[in-house]
C-alpha cells in the first residue's frame, strides 16, 4: 500500500469515525443516564436524511437541508421520548428492546409509504463537490473534509458543554448516580428529555451528512445503528470520551478491514475487535460507572 | 422431587404443551380434507419457529438473558445442513469428509457445530450483563451474518439452494407431510426436555440467578457456569430449528439470520409469554400466521405489525399465555423480572 493511499484511507476511517461519533453520542448518554436501550436511534438518523433530502428537493438549498435534518431528528426524538419511551425507563431491557424494535418496523414502513421504494439522492453544492489536495498528490473530496470538521467541532462542543457547564455537570451527575443526582435537586427527567432531543438532533445531522455519500433509503439506519451500538459498548456505556475514542477506532478498523480483507470478512472485523475488547474489559474501555 | 420449584410439576403445566402438539398434529388432516397442501407448508414454518422461540425463551424467560444472536445461531444450523447437502450433490468432499443429505447425520452435525459456537459466544458474552450482553450478542449475530455472506462458494448473499433429495435414513423427506411430522417430533421433544430442565435443580439455580444474582452467589452457586450451560442448550435447540428450516424449504440464506430476525424471535417469545416453556410456541404460531395474513392484505404490513408490537409491550405483559390465565381467572404465569 502506498503512503498516499494509506493517508487517504486513514482520513476515510477518521471521517467515518466522527460520523459514528455523532450517532453514538446521544446513544451512550441515553444508555448511561436512563439505562434505556434505544434501538430506534437509527430511525432518527433515517428521518434526518429524508428530511434533508426532501428539504433540498423542495428548496434547492443544501444549507437548509443541513438545518432541517437535525430539527426533524429532534422533533421526532422528543415526540417518541415523551409519547412512548419515557414509560419504559423503569421496565426491563426486554421490554425496551421490544418497544424500540416495534418502533423501527413502524417508522421504516411509514417512511416507505411516504417516500416510496426508490432511494433519494442528495446533491452537493458546487463549492463542496470538488476535491482538495491536502497533501500534494492526495486529492481528497471536500465534502468528506467538511464532515470531518463538523464531527470534530460537535465533539469539541459536547466536551465543553459536558465538562465545563452546569448543565453538563447535571448530565454527568445523572450518568454516574441517578438517584443521588435526583435527590440533590437535579431535574433528571427534564435533563434527560433535553438530552434525548440533542442526541436525536445529532443522529439527524449524521443522517443528512451521509445523504450525499450514501443513498437516502429506508433501512439505512440499521447498519449504522449496529455500528453505533458497537461503539457505545466498546467505549463504555455512558462515557462521551469512550464513545469518541471507540468511534475513531471502529471507523479506522472498519475502513482498513474492508480494503485489506474481502468485503464480507472486513464486515466482521469490527465485531471481532469488539468481542476481543469485551472479553478483557467487559465494561468497555472507559466505564462511566465505577 | 423435593427441590422442584412451584413453577408447576405435573400435568397442569404440561397440558398446554401436549394440546399444542396435538392441535398441530391435526393440521395435515385439515390440509388433506381441504385439498390445500399450502396449510402444511405454513404449519411446518410454525413448528420450526416454535422450536426456535422455545429455545430462545429458555435463556430469556428462565435465565433473564436477552440474546439477540439466536437468528445467527439458527442460520448456522441451516447452513450446516445446506453445505453438507451441497457437497453431497456435487460429490465433492468437505475437507476429507463426504457430504450428506441424510438428516440423521446433518441434524446432529448442525447441533454440534451450533453448540460449539454457542459455547464460544456464551463464554465471551456472559462476562458482561444487562445492556452489554444484549449488544455483544447483537454484534455476534452480525458476525455470523457477514460470515454467511462471505461464503461465496455457497451462494454468498443469494443464499444456498439444496439441490439434492433430503433423506432421513432410508426415508425420503421431500414428502411434505412426512417432514412436518419430523419437525413436530422435534418440537415435542424440545418442549418436553426443556420443561424437564427448567423444573430440575439446574433450572431452579438458573431461574434464581435471574431473580437475585447476589443471593445465588451468596449460597455458593456460580451463575456464570449455569448461564453458559443454558446458553449452549438453547443454542443447540435453535441450531436444530435452523437445520429443519433449511431442510424443509430446501434453501437457506443470510436473510434468515439478519439481526431483525433475532428481533422477530424475541417478539415471538414475548408474544407467547416468557413465563412458560410452551408459551413461545403459541407466539411463533401467532407471528407466522399474522405475518401471512397481514402481508396478504397489504405490502405495508410491517407498519401494522410494528404498531401491534408496541401495543403489546405497552399493554399485555405476560403474552398470549396470559390470555388463557386471565380467562381461567388466575395469573399463573410469571415474568423473568417480576
Amino acid at each position: 500500500m502506498t503512503s498516499s493511499l494509506l493517508i487517504e484511507q486513514l482520513l476515510n476511517g477518521v471521517q467515518f469515525g466522527v460520523m459514528l461519533f455523532l450517532m453514538s453520542a446521544g446513544l451512550t448518554l441515553v444508555f448511561g443516564i436512563m439505562n434505556f436501550i434505544n434501538l430506534a436511534h437509527g430511525s432518527l438518523y433515517m428521518i434526518g436524511a429524508f428530511a434533508g433530502a426532501a428539504t433540498q428537493a423542495a428548496t434547492g438549498s443544501f444549507l437548509l437541508a443541513v438545518v432541517a435534518a437535525p430539527l426533524a431528528g429532534a422533533v421526532a426524538g422528543l415526540a417518541l421520548e415523551r409519547g412512548l419511551f419515557q414509560r419504559f425507563y423503569a421496565r426491563d431491557h426486554l421490554d425496551q428492546v421490544l418497544v424500540t424494535f416495534g418502533t423501527i418496523l413502524a417508522l421504516n414502513e411509514a417512511t416507505r409509504i411516504v417516500f416510496g421504494l426508490t432511494p433519494l439522492r442528495m446533491n452537493l453544492p458546487d463549492a463542496l463537490a470538488g476535491h482538495v489536495e491536502i497533501i500534494p498528490g492526495v486529492p481528497y473530496p471536500t465534502f468528506r473534509l467538511v464532515i470531518l470538521g463538523v464531527g470534530l467541532a460537535v465533539a469539541a462542543l459536547l466536551y465543553v458543554v459536558i465538562m465545563r457547564t452546569r448543565i453538563g455537570m447535571w448530565v454527568r451527575a445523572g450518568a454516574s448516580d441517578r438517584p443521588i443526582a435526583s435527590a440533590m435537586g437535579v431535574n433528571v427527567p427534564l435533563v434527560f428529555a433535553a438530552l434525548f432531543g440533542v442526541g436525536a438532533a445529532l443522529a439527524g445531522l449524521a443522517g443528512v451528512m451521509a445523504g450525499p455519500i450514501l443513498s437516502v433509503q429506508v433501512g439505512m439506519g440499521e447498519p449504522i445503528l449496529i455500528l453505533a451500538l458497537v461503539v457505545t459498548v466498546i467505549g463504555g456505556i455512558g462515557s462521551i470520551r469512550g464513545a469518541f475514542v471507540a468511534a475513531l477506532l471502529v471507523g479506522i478498523v472498519d475502513t482498513f478491514g474492508r480494503i485489506l480483507l474481502t468485503p464480507a470478512l472486513g464486515g466482521m472485523a469490527i465485531f471481532m475487535m469488539m468481542a476481543a475488547i469485551l472479553a478483557f474489559r467487559p465494561k468497555g474501555l472507559f466505564p462511566a460507572h465505577g | 422431587m423435593a427441590d422442584r420449584a412451584p413453577i408447576g410439576s405435573g400435568w397442569r403445566e404440561r397440558a398446554p404443551a401436549v394440546l399444542i402438539v396435538f392441535l398441530l398434529a391435526a393440521t395435515p388432516l385439515v390440509a388433506r380434507a381441504l385439498g390445500d397442501p399450502f396449510i402444511v407448508k405454513v404449519a411446518t414454518r410454525v413448528v420450526v419457529f416454535a422450536i426456535a422461540a422455545v429455545a430462545l425463551n429458555f435463556v430469556v424467560g428462565f435465565g433473564g438473558l436477552v440474546s439477540l444472536c439466536h437468528a445467527g445461531l439458527f442460520g448456522v444450523g441451516g447452513y450446516v445442513v445446506g453445505v453438507l447437502a451441497w457437497h453431497d450433490f456435487n460429490a465433492e468432499p468437505l475437507l476429507f469428509l463426504p457430504g450428506t443429505s441424510n438428516l440423521l447425520v446433518s441434524i446432529p452435525a448442525a447441533a454440534v457445530v451450533v453448540g460449539l459456537l454457542a459455547a464460544i459466544v456464551g463464554a465471551i458474552s456472559l462476562r458482561t450483563s444487562g445492556p452489554y450482553f444484549l449488544m455483544i450478542t447483537l454484534a455476534f449475530n452480525q458476525m455470523f451474518y457477514y460470515g454467511a455472506v462471505a461464503l461465496q462458494k455457497y451462494g454468498g448473499e443469494d443464499g444456498l439452494q439444496i439441490m439434492s433429495n433430503v433423506t432421513l435414513g432410508p426415508f425420503d423427506m421431500s414428502d411434505r407431510y412426512r417432514f412436518f411430522y419430523l419437525a413436530l417430533a422435534f418440537l415435542a421433544a424440545a418442549m418436553f426436555v426443556l420443561g424437564r430442565v427448567v423444573r430440575s435443580r439446574f433450572g431452579m439455580a438458573l431461574r434464581a440467578a435471574s431473580r437475585n444474582e447476589t443471593r445465588v452467589i451468596a449460597v455458593g452457586v456460580d451463575p456464570w457456569r449455569y448461564r453458559l450451560v443454558a446458553f449452549v442448550i438453547s443454542g443447540v435447540v435453535v441450531g436444530i430449528a435452523g437445520a429443519l428450516l433449511a431442510a424443509g424449504q430446501q434453501f437457506i440464506s443470510p436473510v434468515d439470520m439478519g439481526w431483525d430476525r433475532s428481533g422477530d424471535l424475541v417478539v415471538m417469545t414475548v408474544l407467547g409469554g416468557i413465563g412458560s416453556v410452551w408459551g413461545p410456541a403459541l407466539g411463533a404460531a401467532a407471528f407466522v400466521v399474522l405475518e401471512l395474513v397481514l402481508s396478504s392484505w397489504t405490502s405495508h404490513w410491517q407498519l401494522a405489525f410494528g404498531l401491534l408490537v408496541i401495543l403489546i409491550v405497552v399493554g399485555l405483559r405476560g403474552g398470549l399465555a396470559d390470555l388463557g390465565a386471565l380467562a381461567f381467572g388466575r395469573r399463573g404465569t410469571e415474568t423473568a423480572h417480576g
